[in-house]
């Protein structure tokens, strides 16, 4: 009987002294410690073989790109491990000029070397990368990647010196330093990969990114790796700029269940989510009101027409029929109450982009364009299928088209709910016939928008193309007037917009809880904060 | 019948069945359970409502009869075919014994550990084209209701992937029972009065292991249609805007703090519904007990 | 006994084996593979990643290749989704997924057995009502509810219990809780249906009628009997707690291997969920021959099915 009788006594003694002691997140900010929500395990640390977003937050905190983003202004390139650069008149030379005291974690400095070694690296094909057209940019990186030649020296990047850089691209480019800050063009530590892959540049899994073997040159350096339980990193004494980091460190946490995630941020866990699902965005609103953040995030939100298949094909009254029978503003009020914007256009406008209004909520024009799309009688319409992933947002943004489609148009559609790879794998073989989709942009330009619109482009996926359009794409490239270049980039998005493969219907934002002890983390359109600029403060008693 | 005698049971029975009539019956006349009307969303009760409206201003209680319709039909046909084949199985194996026995058990061993979404994703991506044809022509030639008959095609291969997997630990647990009773006096007095093995089987042997059976399918049924509701998780599961009381609770719980009648309603019928089964269950079970007319 | 537990252990090789194959071309045919993704990836990557990992091959040869270093080397392979080996990523998660369900299946016990017993003790008294009731609960609440429900009232209001995390031993209580309860209320069902059956035969007339007193009759001589369909029950049961509930782990941060299962199915991560099935398969083997086994101990009739 004594020992049950002890543990419980344990237990009591644990529960009573915790009361009134300070939560995780208070303790955190004491130490300096910034805990994020990441979402969910990365599939990796190493730049040049991963995707997703909370891959690149993590690899944000541990590299640095040539240029870095400026912690509260969009499209502004800050110093990383270039301390200044210049491009030639036209924009298809750009020099850089590396800081000759940046070193990696282990004290060797990070030189032009080490940038050739990995853009070579990620232009190597048997490496696996799933994004090495990021770099196409640069002047003979596809056909290096294609394999029509093995030799690198025919790539448009070249060592003037140990910390000069010079870059030559395949046309006018002047948004580059907007590319560098993007994890695909940030240098690998040339002695450690080559070290754990026995001298290959190709070898994927080598093991360089576990702790204790990585090596890196960003504000922090990689502390531990528990998987599905944290990641954490703590400040790099060697980083050039460490007198700007005020962070100790930063612990990330993989909470998947963003419901989880939610309750953990108001029982005092985290100080940063990754987001906030929709049923709590009015509760946190009226119970958390400055803590709660919506800001506007490059990314599309839109519907995929398959084009090859009837009724769709050849028929863009149809579509845009379609396109104007959905309510957005509803849409946006009442389901995703997310702050989103009605997307009239592909691109979300920024900076000097202004994005023209192609499309809106019109129920009698819908319906006008519906008979002459060839179903003056609605009910001769098809039953076709909007294919939708398992997200459960996604399941409700579907049943509010099926409902608006209804009840505009009179027609009926059904809705096919997939797992996720199931959905993915219909969308990319054209096993569809609408799909709800979304596109989030990689970088400050409106091409990372309209890049994926040509022919058979791997992210296309609707079966749609159109010469004229492509034709402005590759014209926008030997303009060396970045205005003009933007006025050639809006006509191609008017094609776009005029034959509709896509139906637009809102531009994203962003919705996350943050602790009001968090600083310097201002809105930023590609929510890539860059952790340097970020401190704890505790609250004024 | 000696179940008339008890009390609760007969309630529950009769609860049963006024629900089968508000589900398959009554729902028809509640109005379009996927009719939105986003600016009403979360009403309370009240006129057209009788249990207000969800998140995109859906009539509740429509939403619940439809989804009982699902859930009960899941909960049922995947349960009975799991019972069928669940205590034949594991009553032939316990009875046989020997090598047969161990085979069979061995059979069942592999399939438990079989990875039960790999093959819920598969049938679903097999038999929803098959399944959505079959259910076409049942509209077209014979004129079968279109929504509902697409509904429930739907979720055929649901049905089918539980039903597939569901008998196996029915059959242990019937096997266990088997094996004790092969042992006791009556089975081994029938034995020696030269009754065959089937009739020792089928009339004497299997009525006795009926009890826990029915105990544990009392119990299968409601972890059925949760699971119904889990695989909704992954995208598999009731295709919107259809729903059942385990979507309905799972969308439900997400609204916790803030809209709790979304999880309270659907929950009530779902638990009393259950309640109801159990007590029937057990009704049924002394009912059915040689031993207990004795008392 | 010895013969019999070595003959059931050369069953369970076979089991495996067949499982194995099963699994393996079963997972083949479903639609995608580990390099569909959100964003598209070029032809050539996929080649060389399809390479590296040996999928560039037909489907006998990749079976022959994998089968043949699995049994020679131990080898699980790589996961192409987490850039890890598989078996490092099964034994690291093993831990947490084993303190759960243990602690799940004590919870269970704890609860389901006693209640169980009473109420076929007590049958059809207000207490047996409310036990059943009670046991119902666990079965409709599920734990996508409870779980969130336990966050709600009990993690945010008292501060030793945290909303997720698994850091110290406190942390273990709430998802246990959770994760416990729907066995719980089938063992309580069991347990009181086996009582029943035992509770109505003779011998136990015969040693009422002799002057037993009633806790020994229970604890002597129907409590062995009775809990026969718990026992064969908890065998599968206890497989399926310790590898991971997936739902209870997402809920609360749990880093164990329910996860990798519905990871694994989703990402068409072959190696990834080919490992977790093995896995679960021995967890399934074992347990089984264990509750066999248990089962006979409590019946000795049954032992001469041994």
């Amino acid at each position: 009987m004594r020992v049950p009788a002890i543990l419980f006594l344990a237990f009591l003694t644990a529960l009573i002294v915790s009361c009134g002691e300070k939560t995780a997140a208070d303790r955190a900010v004491e130490d300096g410690i910034l805990i994020v929500g990441n979402s969910s395990e990365p599939k990796g640390l190493d730049g040049q073989l991963v995707t997703g977003v909370l891959e690149s937050n993590l690899i944000r905190a541990l590299f640095e790109g040539l240029c870095t983003e400026h912690p509260s202004k969009d499209g502004v390139a800050m110093p990383g491990a270039a301390k200044k650069w210049k491009a030639n008149d036209d924009f298809t030379v750009w020099t850089f000029d590396l800081g000759e005291d940046r070193v990696w974690s282990d004290g060797v400095p990070v030189t032009t070397k080490d940038f050739l070694f990995s853009f070579q690296r990620i232009l190597t094909a048997t490496l696996g990368s799933e994004y090495s057209e990021m770099l196409f940019y640069i002047k003979g990186a596809e056909e290096f990647y294609k394999g029509e030649t093995t030799d690198f020296s025919t790539v448009g990047a070249k060592a003037i010196d140990d910390y000069t850089l010079e870059i030559a691209l395949r046309g006018s480019i002047p948004f580059l330093p907007e590319i560098t800050k993007h994890y695909t063009w940030y240098p690998v530590p040339r002695h450690v990969v080559l070290k754990h892959s026995g001298g290959k540049i190709d070898v994927p899994f080598s093991g360089w990114t576990k702790p204790g073997n990585i090596v890196s040159n960003g504000p922090f350096t990689l502390k531990s790796w528990r998987i599905n339980d944290h990641i954490e990193v703590e400040k790099n004494p060697r980083y050039w700029d460490a007198a700007t980091v005020k962070l100790n460190g930063i612990r990330f946490l993989p909470v998947v269940n963003s419901y989880t995630e939610a309750r953990m941020f108001f029982d005092g866990l985290m100080h940063i989510t990754y987001t906030l699902p929709p049923e709590f965005i009015p509760y946190a609103n009226n119970n958390y009101p400055d803590e709660t953040r919506s800001e506007l995030y490059l990314a599309t939100k839109f519907v995929r027409f398959n084009v090859e298949r009837e009724p769709f094909k050849d028929n863009p009254k149809l579509r845009r029929a379609l396109a104007l029978a959905i309510d957005r503003e509803s849409l946006i009020e009442n389901v995703l109450q997310g702050g989103q914007k009605p997307a009239y256009g592909m691109v979300p406008p920024f900076g000097n982009y202004q994005t023209e209004r192609a499309v809106e909520f019109n129920p009698e024009e819908a319906r006008r364009l519906l008979a002459e799309g060839g179903f003056s009688d609605p009910k001769t319409f098809p039953r076709i299928k909007l294919l939708t992933a398992d997200r459960d947002v996604s399941k409700r943004i579907a049943e509010a088209y099926q409902g608006m489609w209804k009840e505009h148009l009179g027609i009926h559609i059904d809705i096919e709910q997939k797992e996720w790879t199931s959905y993915l794998n219909a969308m990319t073989r054209l096993e569809y016939d609408l799909a709800d989709s979304g596109w989030v942009g990689d970088y400050l330009d409106p091409t990372t928008f309209l890049d994926m619109w040509i022919k058979d482009g791997g992210n296309n996926r609707t079966g749609w193309s159109n010469d004229e359009f492509e034709k402005l794409l590759k014209q926008s490239e030997h303009e060396r007037d970045p205005v003009e270049r933007l006025k050639i980039l809006q006509k191609s998005e008017r094609i776009l917009m005029s034959e509709l493969p896509a139906l637009t219907v809102y531009w994203y934002t962003t919705n996350y809880l943050i602790d009001t002890r968090v600083k310097g983390w201002s809105p930023l359109l590609l929510n890539n904060h860059p952790y340097k600029w970020v401190s704890l403060e505790p609250n004024p008693d | 019948m000696r179940l008339r005698q008890n009390k609760v049971a007969v309630a529950s029975g009769l609860f049963l069945i006024v629900m089968f009539g508000l589900c398959f019956v009554a729902a028809w006349f509640t109005g379009d359970p996927n009719q939105q009307e986003l600016t009403h969303k979360f009403a309370a009760p009240g006129s057209g409502h009788p249990l207000g409206t969800d998140q995109m201003g859906r009539d509740l209680f429509s939403r619940i009869l439809f989804g009982g319709q699902i859930s009960l039909l899941v909960g049922l046909v995947a349960t009975s075919v799991a019972f069928v084949i669940g205590i034949s199985y594991g009553a032939i194996s316990g009875y046989v014994g020997g090598r047969t026995d161990a085979v069979m058990m061995r059979i069942v061993d592999t399939l438990y550990a079989i990875p039960f979404l790999v093959l819920v994703i598969l049938l679903q991506e097999v038999l929803s084209s098959s399944a959505g044809e079959a259910a076409g022509w049942l509209v077209k030639k014979w004129s079968f209701p279109e929504e509902t008959t697409f509904r429930f095609a739907n979720i055929l291969p649901l049905f089918i992937a539980i039903g597939a997997l569901g008998w196996l630990t029915l059959a242990r647990i019937t096997r266990s029972q088997v094996l004790s009773l092969k042992q006791q006096e009556f089975a081994q007095a029938a034995v020696s009065l030269g009754l065959s093995p089937r009739r020792i089987l089928f009339r004497h042997i299997i009525p006795n292991t009926l009890g826990p059976a029915i105990v544990y399918v009392t119990l299968t049924i409601p972890s059925f249609i949760m699971y119904e509701a889990t695989l909704s998780f992954l995208g598999l599961g009731i295709k919107a805007p259809n729903s059942s009381w385990g979507v309905l609770i799972k969308d439900g719980a997400n609204y916790m703090e803030t809209q709790p009648m979304l999880l309270i309603f659907p929950g009530l019928f779902f638990t009393a519904t259950l309640f109801a089964l159990n007590f029937l269950g057990d009704g049924l079970r002394d009912a059915l007990d040689p031993k207990a007319a004795k008392d | 006994m010895i013969r019999f537990i070595f003959k059931r252990l050369l069953q369970g090789l076979l089991v495996l084996f067949v499982l194995y194959t099963l699994s393996f071309f079963l997972i083949k045919t479903l639609p995608g593979d580990a390099f569909t993704g959100e964003r598209a990836i070029s032809e050539e990557a996929v080649e060389a990643l399809k390479k590296r990992f040996g999928l560039d091959r037909n489907w006998i040869t990749q079976y022959a290749l994998r089968l043949r270093r699995l049994i020679v080397n131990q080898d699980l392979g790589v996961s192409p989704k987490k850039n890890r080996e598989v078996s490092m990523i099964l034994r690291q998660s093993f831990p947490p997924s084993a303190i759960l369900g243990l602690n799940a299946l004590l919870v269970a016990c704890a609860i389901g057995i006693p209640l169980g017993v009473f109420s076929a003790v007590n049958k059809n008294s207000w207490f047996d009502y409310a036990a059943m009731g009670f046991a119902m609960i666990g079965i409709c609440v599920a734990a996508f509810i409870i779980g969130p429900l336990l966050q709600t009232q009990i993690a945010m209001r008292v501060p030793a219990f945290k909303v997720a995390g698994w850091e110290n031993p406190l942390d273990w209580i709430l998802p246990a809780i959770t994760l416990g309860l729907a066995p719980a209320a089938y063992l309580a069902r069991l347990t009181r249906g086996g009582m029943l059956e035992i509770l109505n035969q003779d011998f136990v007339r015969t040693a009422h009628a002799k002057g037993v007193p009633p806790l020994t009759v229970i604890w002597r001589h129907t409590l062995r009997g009775g809990l026969i369909p718990s026992v064969a029950f908890l065998g599968p049961a206890f497989a399926a707690l310790i590898s991971g509930s997936f739902v209870v782990e997402t809920i609360f941060q749990v880093p164990g291997m329910g996860r990798h299962f519905i990871d694994g199915t989703i990402d068409r991560d072959e190696f990834l969920l080919l490992g977790c099935v093995l896995y679960f398969g021995i967890l399934i083997v074992i347990l089984n021959l264990v509750s066999d086994i248990i089962q006979a101990l409590l019946n000795p009739r049954l032992r001469d099915s041994l």
